[in-house]
């Protein structure tokens, strides 16, 4: 049984923390990391802060230098992608036609930036961001006085933004939604980090929609709904991701906008693990199938689920929790992505420190911090007790969060 | 991990500033430390994490184990032991001195 081969597609975050947790759990078995691009395994925040700022580098994104892999037995495979798998035969087909037999599968195979579905949408000037050379080409433009037009004001979005401020540039947003963060953050909140940006000098423009892109040859024309045309040096776009699940509904694998996997990371296939951004998995803690696209999911669940198949069993059960960093502004939300119907503020966003509660019947289904982060760790557990709380209590300082969350 | 024979002996905060099951962060000169309380003994390390730019004097005292707020990193305070990802390079300790009033951490050397 320890002998057994596991085959991990994906050598993104996820399937590096999967075969670390899999040789810290014990796990002796031959381990194959297998990832289309040429880095070892990294994580992704740095790529819109501090390696796009130039106040990081490459190397410190990556989970552990590249030689660390052989030294823990670890093949490591870079450079090749896995193309196709053979459920029944239990092989995997790799980009190079080279074809691996596998005991277990762990796919983290991650998610890949949406393209705008217009005219335009791609180019040498319009920018998505996912991988470490996407960043370093947008660094490049991102010069003093560059013209930067950002398309979507999601969390990516947001951060190219104050990067590329920070660097000089002269940066509009274009949002599709009445308000920035639109999926996320409640109409205060999402006024709190517009403000925020129009400090700074960002200018950030809602109810805006891009029907189009012309490459001017010498820059772009950014065609809007309303006939206007916002001229720019370059465009980075963040509308969102999609999931990799190509591979593994190809091999029969249940998939439902995320290889759906239960709270050990199983798939429909019981040779077949998966964990990170690919999933749509069964969360305990909130009794229904979540997909995330944050850094605690794609470390957590991966090492979690290679506990699992390293022969323990603990289920992954955290409260989803998620940061971002905007000029000096620290913003963090725990909680399951999901409804709300009440606010509750404990301190004011005039204060520039504060938390805010998202209730939902009468419960904290959700918590944010903006540069509060000592509330953050007792807001979790609140969030995971599910338990109702009065929003008196909550929105009182002089009660101590910690003597709630018990 | 924790230095001893040659250095000094710097005075850095006063002992009644500090409460059990608490963190405080102090400068001393280029230095950011970090001062625990744990069951009355005072313990020290840096306070910058070794994983991302924030103070473990921002972040929780659980136990004898100190979590990073701004990834959850965690560190066992007694060794500077890093407890598992993301946190991958333990974190320095300093030794520690209560002379009087007065915490003292050695530096240097």
């Amino acid at each position: 049984m320890s002998e057994r081969h596991i085959v991990i597609a994906g050598a993104g975050h996820a399937g590096g923390r999967a075969a670390e947790a899999l040789r810290a759990a014990g796990y002796k078995g031959p381990i194959t990391l297998i990832g289309a691009e040429r880095h070892p395994p990294y994580e992704r925040p740095p790529l819109s802060k501090e390696l796009l700022a130039g106040t990081g580098t490459v190397e410190k994104t990556y989970l552990r230098p590249a030689a660390w892999y052989a030294e823990a037995g670890i093949e490591l495979r870079l450079g090749c992608a896995v193309r196709e798998i053979d459920p029944r035969a239990q092989r995997v087909r790799l980009a190079d036609a080279t074809e691996l037999p596998y005991d277990a599968l762990v796919l983290t195979t991650g998610a890949r930036p949406r393209i705008l579905p217009i005219a335009g949408g791609e180019g040498p000037r319009v920018h998505y961001l996912r991988d470490i050379e996407d960043c370093l080409r947008l660094r490049e433009r991102l010069v003093p006085d560059a013209r930067v037009v950002l398309i979507g004001a999601g969390f990516i979005g947001l951060e190219i933004a104050a990067t590329a401020r920070q660097r000089g540039a002269a940066v509009t947003v274009l949002e599709i939604a009445p308000q920035v963060l639109s999926r996320v953050a409640p109409p205060p909140l999402a006024a709190y980090v517009a403000d925020l940006h129009k400090r700074h000098g960002v200018e950030i423009r809602t109810s805006v929609i891009v029907t189009g892109i012309e490459d001017t040859g010498s820059g772009l024309s950014i065609l809007t709904n309303a006939g206007e045309r916002i001229a720019a040096d370059i465009a980075a776009v963040g509308i969102g991701v999609q999931p990799n699940t190509e591979l593994a509904a190809s091999a029969g694998v249940t998939v439902d906008d995320g290889i759906k996997v239960d709270e050990f990371g199983r798939s429909s296939d019981p040779a077949i693990f998966a964990a990170g951004d690919v999933t749509r998995h069964f969360n305990p803690i909130f009794g229904r199938y979540i997909r995330l696209e944050a850094w605690q999911n794609a470390q957590n669940q991966a090492i979690a689920v290679a506990k699992v198949m390293a022969g323990g069993t603990q289920p992954f059960a955290e409260v989803p929790w998620f940061w971002t960093d905007q000029f000096d502004m620290n913003l963090q939300t725990a909680g399951p992505p999901g409804p709300w119907d009440k606010l509750v503020w404990r301190g004011e966003p005039a204060e520039r420190a504060f938390t805010v509660f998202h209730l939902f019947e009468g419960k904290p289904v959700a918590a944010t911090t903006v540069n509060n982060t000592r509330d953050m760790r007792f807001a979790r557990m609140i969030v995971g007790r599910g338990t109702p709380v009065d929003p008196a209590l909550l929105a009182d300082k002089s009660v101590k969060l910690q003597d709630l969350a018990r | 991990m924790s230095e001893s024979g040659s250095g000094e002996w710097v005075t850095v905060a006063q002992r009644s500033a500090l409460k059990p099951g608490e963190v405080m962060g102090v400068q001393v000169k280029d230095k950011e430390i970090a001062l625990y309380d744990i069951d009355g003994t005072v313990y020290a390390t840096e306070n910058t994490c070794t994983h991302a730019y924030a103070y473990l004097s921002d972040g929780w005292v659980d136990g004898d184990v100190i979590e990073c707020p701004l990834h959850g990193g965690r560190f066992e305070i007694k060794t500077g032991k890093g407890l598992g990802p993301p946190i991958d390079c333990d974190i320095k300790t300093f030794p520690v001195r209560v002379e009087g009033e007065n915490i003292q951490i050695k530096i240097g050397g």
